[in-house]
């Protein structure tokens, strides 16, 4: 199996999701630059967290309309899994790949901190190997979190079970209080209608090693990797 | 479009550009002639106190430089030390007070960019960042406008480029009210292979400019810089440079992919005064000249003048020296991150700087003229009369507090010793995964990723200690950095300072600012830190008030095992809770004094070097041995404050239950303040052995008490009993500062 790390201008987590597929899960894994369209030698394509281009204009609105995104749909529809986290989840919105979009934050500041999410969804090839209601401890690092999508949008994430993470507290309540942004619902990572992409705020990669902020995030990883082996038609190699 | 003739250069024109009679003399004998209007301005900007140190460079000299783990010291884009096993670690904080006055937000954010800057102009990625800030108290609203601009300047930058800011300090004092102090401090990582300087090396070699376009913003920064503030101050905006991370992080991917081709011999960040100091300081320290052709230079404003070109301070730039005939290898490479690389000229021999316009030469000066010939002066130094009658105040004169529970909360609360939480969690402190230590303890520890290492880094600076005593409050600024550091496990391996004082052209300052360097000089010399970077920023006065003298001392620290990094607060029930060295702290100059009495007087407690020095290596070997669960400083606010932190400041509140059993006076015993003072906790099975390790030096060693319990109990000698629910300690801590950071 191969992820593929897409680089726009001003990505940063980059090398943080490198660092953790090949040195904590010793998995292979590239760069991809934001003009390649050719993807097929991957089996999961990460939007790592940034600031691409700026966020100017809005937050993911010009990387969402770059070659790499448009190449998504057919790798996608070939079974081809992606995962966007921060500003990889707001370039997937932007794009039309997830629905919703993410506004300014509550509080209208920025937000580094530790944040509890709630697993709604463990039928995912993204939350596998995490139990129904499990609570994952992982960071939030944003601006621009605040989830929000229409009242039918948000029934229909409801009706097909694309509500993934939700912001709570330690013991897994669902409160106001645990919400870091004002997102809807407390949302904090939904999929696409076939459960194939991912977009969650919180970095599962900076959650993955226990002298930084825990391990919470591998669930993630071990999740993937776990789809990408079991399922035949995703395995590659 | 270019209209009309440059204005004619005059006296006056020179005395309107801030320069001196005196030193528009000694232009006109450098060149032999009169200077061309280009000139004046690019000698007006290299000999302003912010470029050419000419106040302080003479004493300057004073500080140690030298270490053999010092691979670069003063001088460069920023400070190099030798981490051995291949890797080096890049140092330096810069001060950008003037600008953040007059607009905080772009002032915060463009002093982050410029630290950045040199730091990958060396050639290393940075890994993080601190920001040293002082204001005024946060109960006026200017204050709060400053201090709500200048974090959110810092969280949009430095978030968007995605360096981590990992700690720093902030103080309030009515001093810095009307001149806050902005000082920004990076830290980065090359292979020692890898360095590159700010070098125009090979004649022949081309000269690349790039990075951003040129614009008319900030032109005549760095003379702003160099000139106290009068009323309407704010009338300067123009004068402040606009950022853009996002070309920034661009910058440093296109720098760095750059150096890997090899091709690149030497780069400089187009900083204060711009252009024209780096195509001038980049021949001058390999002793060739540079010719340079402005029409080439990428601009995004029409009609801009020869002068304007060389002078403009516009952010995301750097000039790069380039192997003749490999220029094309570097502008692929920028090409790749959508940046401008133009060669707009060569490197010459004939020692001069030639600016041409269309082919025209406007400016021919001797690059050694602009940058070593440039003024250095031995300002008059006197110490001022004001001075005796605050040393005179005894502070036994007033009474004890009777409410010493009701102190130690609004200590707490203070917002210079408060939770500065509220500001921190604006700032991506975690990118990059290094973080091992987060905000909030004595220092932040970072991983240096496929080694078992870290870098250990603090701030530290205490004004109200350096007005009372230069001398002392320098050397404690070290001693407490490096306290700081070690309290983190780490041993202190070099020091960048930031020097923040008033005029220079008042005796008095010149007077604190030579007692700091002294100060400083002998607590590195004692605790053997060598200073490698640095920067001066004087003239932080307004309408003839200075800041309180202050030196901003970063320090790094290397652990040769992450695994021994070390927090400040208590980790279990029923650890020994115990002081390295002397109970005792005097009140001069302490937090208690000003919060509690409004006065800042007194003698500050004295620091004898070799304590210092025996108490941070019993505290090393201790953690470095592992039998140490927390360490923490004792500095502003004293013993009582420090100790409420330990039970305070974790994930999980613990109490504690202590004797300070020593005579004294309650307000000394609890807040008074003194160097040389660290909080440990020790789990009872290692009890003999931490006295047997710290027992090997010269080191008082009190067993305060134990870790236990929901509260902070303090007995003192003469048997009074003190007690503070974790609850209303936290709550006081929390919520001191977060109620004025909107």
């Amino acid at each position: 199996m191969r992820f593929g790390i897409v680089i726009f201008p001003g990505t940063w987590s980059d090398c943080d999701f490198h660092h953790v597929i090949t040195e904590v899960l010793h998995q292979p894994a590239e760069y991809i630059w934001h003009r390649d369209t050719d993807l097929s030698r991957l089996d999961c394509v990460i939007l790592p967290g940034g600031f691409s281009y700026g966020d100017y204009l809005r937050a993911g609105a010009i990387a969402g309309r770059s070659p790499i995104v448009a190449a998504l749909p057919e790798f996608v529809a070939r079974g081809g899994l992606v995962l966007g986290s921060c500003n990889g989840f707001q370039i997937l919105c932007e794009a039309g790949l997830l629905p919703g979009t993410l506004l300014r934050n509550e509080c209208l500041q920025f937000r580094c901190q530790a944040t509890h999410v709630v697993v709604e969804n463990a039928d995912t090839p993204f939350t596998r190997s995490a139990r129904p209601g499990q609570v994952l401890r992982m960071p939030i690092s944003h601006g621009e979190g605040r989830y929000h999508a229409d009242r039918e949008t948000l029934a229909r994430l409801k009706a097909n079970r694309q509500i993934v993470f939700r912001y709570a507290t330690e013991n897994g309540e669902v409160t106001q209080a645990a919400n870091p942004n004002g997102s809807v619902a407390n949302i904090a990572g939904i999929v696409n209608e076939e459960g194939t992409v991912l977009g969650l705020m919180p970095h599962p990669e900076r959650a993955a090693e226990a002298s930084v902020g825990g391990t919470d995030g591998l669930l993630l990883f071990y999740s993937l990797l776990g789809s990408l082996v079991e399922d035949a038609t995703l395995l590659k190699r | 479009m270019v209209t009309g003739a440059p204005p004619k250069v005059t006296l006056e024109l020179a005395l309107a550009h801030g320069l001196t009679q005196a030193e528009y003399d000694r232009i006109i004998a450098l060149l032999g002639r009169e200077p061309t209007y280009p000139e004046l301005g690019l000698f007006a900007a290299l000999w302003s106190e912010h470029c050419s140190y000419k106040s302080s460079r003479l004493l300057l000299r004073r500080l140690p430089t030298r270490a053999p783990h010092v691979l670069q010291g003063p001088g460069e884009n920023a400070g190099v030390v030798d981490l051995g096993g291949g890797l080096a670690l890049v140092l330096k904080v810069e001060s950008h007070n003037h600008p953040s006055f007059i607009e905080p937000f772009q002032g915060a954010a463009t002093g982050v960019g410029g630290i950045l800057r040199d730091i990958f102009a060396m050639g290393a990625r940075p890994i993080a960042l601190l920001d040293s800030l002082r204001f005024g108290p946060p109960e006026e609203s200017q204050a709060r406008y400053l201090l709500g601009g200048v974090v959110a300047g810092i969280s949009w930058y430095g978030n968007c480029f995605g360096c981590p800011t990992v700690g720093g300090e902030v103080a309030f004092a009515p001093e810095y009210a009307q001149n806050p102090l902005v000082n920004v401090l990076c830290a980065g990582l090359v292979a020692p292979s890898r360095l590159v300087r700010a070098r125009a090396e090979g004649v022949g070699n081309a000269v690349l400019y790039v990075g951003a376009k040129t614009g008319r913003d900030g032109i005549h920064g760095a003379t702003m810089a160099s000139e106290s503030f009068e009323e309407g101050s704010e009338e300067r905006r123009p004068t402040v440079q606009v950022g853009d991370p996002f070309t920034e992080k661009l910058l440093l991917e296109a720098c760095l992919e750059a150096l890997a081709t090899g091709a690149v011999v030497g780069i400089q960040d187009m900083g204060a005064a711009g252009l024209g100091c780096s195509a001038s300081e980049m021949p001058a320290r390999a002793g060739t000249g540079m010719e340079i052709e402005l029409t080439l230079v990428p601009q995004r404003e029409r009609g801009m003048t020869p002068y304007e070109i060389l002078l403009s301070e516009s952010q995301e730039r750097m000039l790069m020296v380039v192997e003749a005939g490999r220029e094309a290898e570097v502008q692929r490479v920028f090409a790749k991150w959508e940046l401008d690389a133009v060669p707009i000229g060569r490197v010459t021999d004939d020692g001069l700087l030639r600016a041409r316009m269309g082919g025209e030469v406007i400016a021919e000066v001797p690059v050694r003229a602009l940058t070593e010939e440039a003024p250095a002066y031995e300002r008059p130094a006197a110490r001022p009369a004001w001075l005796d009658p605050l040393l005179a105040f005894d502070p036994r004169t007033l009474p004890e507090p009777a409410d010493p529970h009701g102190v130690l909360l609004r200590l707490l609360g203070s917002p210079t010793i408060a939770s500065k939480a509220a500001i921190w969690r604006q700032y991506d402190h975690m990118v990059g995964i290094n973080t091992l230590v987060l905000p909030g303890s004595d220092a932040a520890v970072l991983r240096i990723k496929g080694t078992p290492r870290a870098v250990a880094l603090a701030t530290d600076g205490n004004g109200r200690y350096c007005l009372l005593d230069p001398y002392q409050g320098g050397a404690m600024a070290v001693a407490e950095a490096a306290r700081n550091v070690v309290c983190a496990g780490a041993r202190p391996l070099a020091v960048t300072d930031c020097l923040n004082f008033g005029s220079p052209e008042r005796a008095e300052v010149m007077w604190q600012f030579a007692g700091v360097i002294d100060g400083i000089a002998a607590a590195c010399r004692a605790l053997e830190v060598p200073v490698v970077s640095g920067n001066v920023s004087f003239y932080n006065e307004t309408a003839g008030r200075g800041v309180l003298p202050t030196p901003v001392i970063g320090m790094a620290g290397l652990l040769e095992d992450a695994e021994r990094r070390m927090t400040q607060w208590f980790k279990a029930d029923g650890d020994w809770v115990i002081l390295l060295g002397d109970p005792d702290g005097a009140l001069g100059g302490s937090e208690y004094l000003a919060l509690e009495h409004g006065r800042l007087a007194g003698r500050v407690a004295a620091l004898d070097l070799d304590r210092e020095r025996a108490v941070q290596a019993a505290c090393l070997a201790a953690i470095e041995a592992g039998c140490v669960r927390s360490a923490h400083d004792a500095s502003e606010g004293g013993l009582g404050v420090a100790l409420a932190e330990c039970c305070i400041t974790g994930l999980r509140p613990l109490g504690a239950e202590v004797t300070l059993a020593a005579a004294g006076r309650l307000d000394e015993l609890l807040f008074g303040e003194a160097p040389s003072r660290i909080v440990v906790s020790v789990s009872p099975a290692e009890l003999d052995r931490f006295e047997r390790i710290v027992g090997e030096w010269a080191v008082p060693v009190t067993r305060l008490g134990r870790v236990g319990g929901d509260r902070l109990a303090i007995r003192l000698g003469d048997g009074r009993r003190l007690a503070w629910g974790l609850g209303e300690l936290a709550e006081a801590w929390s919520g001191g500062l977060a109620r004025y950071v909107v």
